[in-house]
């Protein structure tokens, strides 16, 4: 049982869906997202330790998103999900405050090893504040 | 641009420049000649008329100083001291002494008839009644009497001078032959040249003496009509085939016309000289615009075709980055799009997966079929994983960057896409690496394009069953990598090893290479601060090495 609360957002709703059911299977707790409204919306509510944004998404993409998590929740640390390698949209989430970011399609246990990491750094940073 | 235009632009520039040169050169050449023609010949016409000028006054003087020893004679003697013989011939004597023109003198009466004679025709002469001959009334009637030259009983050409004295109621006349052989030398003097010829003509056009080459005494000059001269006139006429300068003046003593004739080639050497001379140094001026013109017309139209080949050489690479670019732009997009799709079916499997774990399935009956299903779909799934990440990777490196490139690991990569190829044709591709080369600031894309361009053609130079030895080396002397990438082909032929850089120059059939590659590697190496050299022997193989600064 992980102690962290995990937010996903992805417009791919067959994907959040299974990400959503194998994380919870693994005793996560994890609430998916469709859009980044949405996304805004529900971490403001729940108190969200990790979140896993796909950079691109209609609407608010990721990145704009990533920008208004950091400003309501400083402190949550946030992976890019990404289907393009673009080193320059890698480059401006981790400037803007992600803490990582993987490419699509990614091992489940390799982003739960991402996950793992970004709560620890979440605990040292808290502890530091 | 194609050879026909380079052709007619190498024409323009060529007729263009001659054009402006060699007008002004002509027109230069011909107005001083002209100036020089006209003032020459105008002196030319000058000389000739002081000389016929000249010519006649002496013989003007002549006639008169012969005139004027008759009358003085004819005055100071009564008739009856000249009608003794022995008395004229005495004075025929002293006159003879000064003056050997004088070929006889006769006394004769009023009725024509010899009073006294002195000469060596007396037996003819002395009997002969002038009563009825022309001169006779002439100088009866004007007192003093010049003949025309005549041929007379002594078949050499001769004239008269009679001289008519009135005493008391009686006339007589005194008469006298002169040698006309005095006046021939007196215009022989202006014969001019080897072709220059000078006579004189009575009112009738006949010659009165004998010229060099017009014609024979007493006959009709060879020559136009200048009998009715008066004064004196220089002109330039054609005669017969010829072109003459003439020169005519009136001998004023006998109305006679002196004429000179003189050939224009003879007198006219220095201008002709001259114009041959213009013409030489016109040629010579025109021959040397020609062929200045003609170099530097080549040597701009080499510059010129070498700006376009090397323009054509950026205009490739131009192209083929934004091709490359573009072809970037697409493979990410293709990569990102299955990526999404891929995505999903990976978390499908992962969840059957799950699943399957779970609850009692795996006591079902095909429990193993799911399970293997599963793993084939997930590591299928990894598989189309690797080719949209490679793809990606291919798309960043399509953007011209710059960043730490480790050569070997370039090699490495451009030998994996064409060791298929290689291993079709049984070329052995072997690698020597230094494995201390530092990392180089560059462009991987474009060096792997070169390598790739280089290898492709040792593989295509060998065509089977071959070796290609790739070898890297650092130079810290020289702070640059070297890379070496030897084959065991044919080699190049001596003749074509300059120009294997040179755009469209290929040896490769038509249709199979542009001619482009080793060009455009060679400006991509350029343009990276390297420098690409090539050797070969033919018969062992060919050898490129690259060479790259380590910055």
């Amino acid at each position: 049982m992980e102690k962290f609360k995990v937010l996903i957002v992805d417009d791919e709703e067959d994907f959040l869906e299974t990400i959503v059911k194998r994380l919870q299977a693994r005793s996560i707790e994890v609430i998916g997202a469709e859009s980044g409204y949405k996304a805004l919306e529900l971490i403001n509510d729940g108190n969200f330790d990790v979140v896993i944004l796909d950079v691109k998404m209609p609407g608010l993409d990721g990145i704009e998103t990533l920008r208004e998590i950091k400003k309501k929740k400083p402190l949550v640390e946030v992976i890019m999900l990404t289907g393009h390698a673009s080193v320059e949209s890698g480059i401006q989430g981790m400037q803007l405050g992600a803490f990582d970011y993987v490419m699509k399609p990614v091992a489940l246990d390799e982003l739960l090893e991402k996950m793992r990491q970004a709560y620890e750094r979440k605990l040292i940073q808290e502890g530091k504040a | 641009m194609e050879a026909k235009q380079y052709r007619k632009l190498w024409w323009d520039i060529i007729l263009a420049t001659l054009s402006f040169a060699v007008v002004p050169l002509l027109i230069l050449g011909g107005v001083i000649y002209h100036q020089f023609s006209v003032s020459y010949t105008a002196k030319i016409k000058e000389n000739m008329k002081t000389l016929v000028e000249n010519r006649c006054s002496s013989i003007d003087l002549f006639f008169d100083e012969r005139i004027s020893q008759l009358i003085s004679l004819a005055n100071t003697h009564s008739v009856e001291q000249l009608k003794n013989e022995d008395y004229l011939h005495r004075v025929f004597n002293i006159i003879q002494t000064r003056s050997k023109s004088f070929l006889d003198i006769g006394v004769i009466d009023q009725d024509g008839n010899h009073l006294a004679y002195v000469g060596p025709y007396y037996s003819i002469l002395k009997a002969v009644n002038y009563k009825n001959e022309d001169w006779f009334y002439a100088v009866m009637s004007t007192g003093v009497y010049v003949s025309d030259v005549f041929m007379g009983f002594r078949k050499i050409p001769h004239f008269i001078i009679a001289v008519l004295v009135r005493e008391k109621n009686q006339s007589w006349i005194l008469r006298a032959t002169i040698d006309s052989d005095i006046i021939d030398h007196m215009v022989q003097a202006a014969w001019i040249g080897k072709k220059g010829d000078a006579f004189i003509i009575n009112r009738k056009n006949v010659l009165q003496t004998g010229p060099r080459l017009s014609g024979e005494v007493l006959g009709q000059p060879k020559s136009p009509d200048f009998s009715a001269t008066t004064g004196t006139q220089v002109e330039d006429l054609s005669f017969g085939e010829e072109n003459y300068l003439f020169a005519a003046s009136l001998i004023k003593a006998k109305k006679w016309v002196m004429v000179i004739r003189e050939d224009p080639t003879e007198q006219l050497t220095p201008l002709l000289r001259a114009r041959f001379m213009a013409a030489l140094i016109g040629l010579g001026g025109v021959l040397l615009i020609t062929l200045g013109a003609v170099f530097t017309t080549r040597s701009m139209m080499q510059e010129l075709m070498q700006m376009e080949r090397k323009k054509a050489v950026s205009d490739e690479i131009a192209m083929q980055e934004s091709k490359m670019a573009a072809l970037g732009k697409m493979a990410a997009g293709i990569a990102h799009e299955i990526n999404n799709p891929l995505a999903v079916i990976a978390e499908k499997a992962g969840w059957i997966k799950d699943l399957l774990k779970m609850e009692d399935i795996p006591k079902s009956k095909n429990f193993q079929e799911f399970a293997d299903a599963v793993g084939k779909i997930e590591s299928h799934t990894n598989r189309a994983k690797t080719v949209t990440h490679r793809l990606l990777g291919f798309a960043r490196r399509m953007e011209p960057i710059s960043e730490r490139v480790s050569i070997n690991s370039v090699l490495d990569e451009s030998i994996d896409f064409l060791e298929n190829e290689a291993r079709y044709r049984n070329i052995d591709i072997q690698v020597d690496y230094s494995p201390d080369l530092p990392l180089l600031l560059s462009d991987p894309a474009q060096l792997q394009q070169v390598f790739l361009n280089i290898i492709n053609n040792a593989i295509d130079a060998i065509g089977k069953n071959g070796e290609i030895i790739i070898r890297t080396q650092y130079r810290a002397k020289n702070q640059e990598i070297s890379i070496e990438i030897a084959d065991n082909g044919p080699g190049i032929a001596k003749e074509m090893i300059n120009k294997i850089f040179d755009p469209f120059f290929t040896t490769k059939e038509v249709g199979k290479g542009t001619g482009l590659g080793l060009s455009i590697s060679y400006g991509i190496i350029e343009k990276l601060g390297g420098r690409i050299l090539v050797a070969s022997e033919e018969g062992k193989g060919s050898t490129f090495t690259i060479y790259l600064p380590v910055k």
